[in-house]
């Protein structure tokens, strides 16, 4: 397919060492000597206290923020050193589906941007496979609804299939599911999870839970400049169902967000 | 694994459909009964003082006047309709590329934006006789004048929805790589419609403000000539049958108007 050919090449990982994010307007770091392994095809969680910088993380890693920071540090992209920015799809807490598109031109919507010689030559293959991913989220019958007629919890499936449809090898998810009700979010996260096997994710949340559920790896913001820390998971592979090893890391996670979030009301 | 029982998608739009469709009925029903009560109380008005109707003609008299003058009544209804109807065009059109301009040349925005108030500071009445001068007594100064009087609220709701598109659209389609124009095409021209849309209701309804004005100035024909005339001759029951076909004219624009855009911009 000629127009994934500068995209999609297996998953990507990031190696971010000793990075500073500073907005232009603001006097102190955002982030600061912040060093984090994401390695490729595994999930990637970040949690942290509010304005913590981890949304401002994911901005920054999605190209969002690039007349707005400054930056210093080492930004690695493995095993090939491509331009992070034409490599990620990103996925908000708000589904940011487009009301005025039914549900499979939302999906289709990030075809409209590629470029259109090779767009339109295989315009009809494009539609199959937005088609084929409604159904995996389960909406094949609400293809040509508008996103108004959809609960919240179908809306981010949309959401999730649209992000899908971009085919890149980085998936960056800022509290994606925190809108939705406990078994919808429940039922979302592991399809999600399926969904995004190959994929490299990386997840901000507020939920412990969800990071316990999900992630290979967790990180920890905390401070202000905020640094991070790398927290241990269990062993066995997500998502994972609560057991009581689950229970004593969401208890370890709680006492240190506490910390966290006293150390940024200093 | 649908959250919800399955919606028939085909009979969900006919529900959405049939909302739309009753709604305007009972509304017009609504607006009917108003018009008659009008209609009723204006008649006992003139029935009680015993109005002479070189004063105020009672409702028949000028229903009556509609019909037997209605080939010329029906003349310049024509032309004040084209003369808003263009002027419309005019001013949306003038409205949308200023609008546009301010979006895409920030600096221009310090200069467009002393032009777009101060041709609202200066009333449009005084304004009317230099464009007779300049235009002439036909349609030309009228559409202008039409023009002239909807370009402000175009202008700045045009501009206010253009700039105030969600952010996440924004950093959404910005990471999938669209374009400035790509990103205006897709994304903040139709987030600006609903906005856009009331500023389109603002203008069908004085549109016609000015049009008239235009007329009464200066002018050889259309409804505020019409009138103009019918005055000057004591023809109080043709004015009031030419001011009844106006205020017709502009309800039915504005509902058409409304009907459309509700229609076509739902979100």
């Amino acid at each position: 397919m000629p127009h994934s050919s500068d995209t999609h090449k297996g998953p990507l990982g990031i190696m971010l060492s000793n990075l500073q994010i500073t907005y232009l307007q603001g006097h102190e770091a955002i982030v600061d000597k912040l060093s984090m392994d994401v390695p490729p095809g595994q999930w990637t969680c970040l949690l942290g206290p509010s304005g913590g910088g981890k949304s401002t993380l994911l901005k920054f890693l999605a190209g969002l923020l690039d007349d707005q920071v400054l930056w210093s540090g080492e930004l690695n992209i493995y095993p090939d050193s491509a331009s992070l920015k034409s490599q990620v799809a990103y996925m908000a807490q708000q589904d940011l589906l487009l009301p005025w598109l039914t549900v499979l031109d939302n999906v289709l919507l990030s075809r409209k941007f590629a470029d259109t010689a090779s767009g339109k030559a295989e315009h009809e293959g494009v539609i199959e496979q937005a088609k084929i991913l409604l159904e995996q989220v389960g909406l094949a019958e609400h293809e040509q609804q508008f996103p108004q007629q959809l609960s919240g919890g179908m809306r981010q499936r949309v959401a999730l299939a649209r992000t899908l449809m971009q085919d890149k090898g980085v998936i960056l998810m800022d509290e994606p599911f925190s809108a939705l009700d406990a078994v919808t979010r429940h039922r979302l996260q592991t399809l999600a999870y399926e969904l995004l096997a190959d994929k490299t994710v990386i997840l901000v949340t507020h939920d412990p839970l969800e990071a316990i559920r999900l992630a290979h790896n967790m990180y920890i913001f905390k401070g202000r400049p905020s640094r991070v820390e790398a927290l241990s998971v269990p062993i066995n592979p997500p998502p994972r169902e609560y057991d009581g090893e689950c229970a004593n890391l969401q208890q370890r996670i709680m006492t240190l967000l506490q910390s966290a979030m006293k150390g940024g009301l200093q | 694994m649908s959250d919800f029982s399955p919606l028939d998608p085909a009979s969900h739009r006919a529900n959405l459909v049939m909302a739309r469709s009753t709604a305007p009925l009972s509304k017009f029903l609504t607006g009917l009964g108003c018009f008659l009560f009008i209609l009723l109380l204006w008649q006992i008005l003139v029935s009680a003082l015993a109005l002479p109707n070189f004063i105020l003609p009672g409702p028949m008299e000028v229903l009556e006047k509609l019909f037997q003058r209605y080939d010329v009544l029906l003349k310049h209804t024509l032309v004040t309709a084209q003369e808003i109807i263009y002027g419309l065009i005019l001013g949306l059109t003038m409205g949308l590329f200023f609008a546009l301009q301010m979006l895409f040349f920030k600096p221009l925005k310090r200069w467009l934006l002393p032009i777009l108030i101060v041709s609202q500071a200066i009333p449009v009445f005084a304004l009317a006789p230099i464009l007779m001068l300049w235009l002439g007594y036909g349609m030309a100064s009228k559409i202008l004048m039409a023009a002239i009087i909807i370009f402000f609220p175009v202008t700045t709701c045009c501009y206010d929805g253009l700039r105030n598109t969600p952010q996440g659209y924004l950093d959404l389609v910005q990471t999938m790589g669209a374009s400035k124009w790509q990103r205006l095409r897709y994304v903040q021209w139709p987030a600006s419609l609903p906005t856009l849309a009331s500023g389109v209701r603002i203008a069908v309804v004085i549109a016609p403000i000015g049009a008239i004005a235009g007329e009464w100035v200066g002018s050889s024909e259309g409804l505020g000539y019409l009138m103009l005339q019918a005055n000057a001759r004591m023809m109080v029951d043709e004015m009031f049958a030419a001011l009844f076909i106006l205020s017709g004219l502009s309800v039915t624009l504005y509902f058409v108007s409304d009907f459309l855009l509700k229609r076509y911009i739902h979100w």
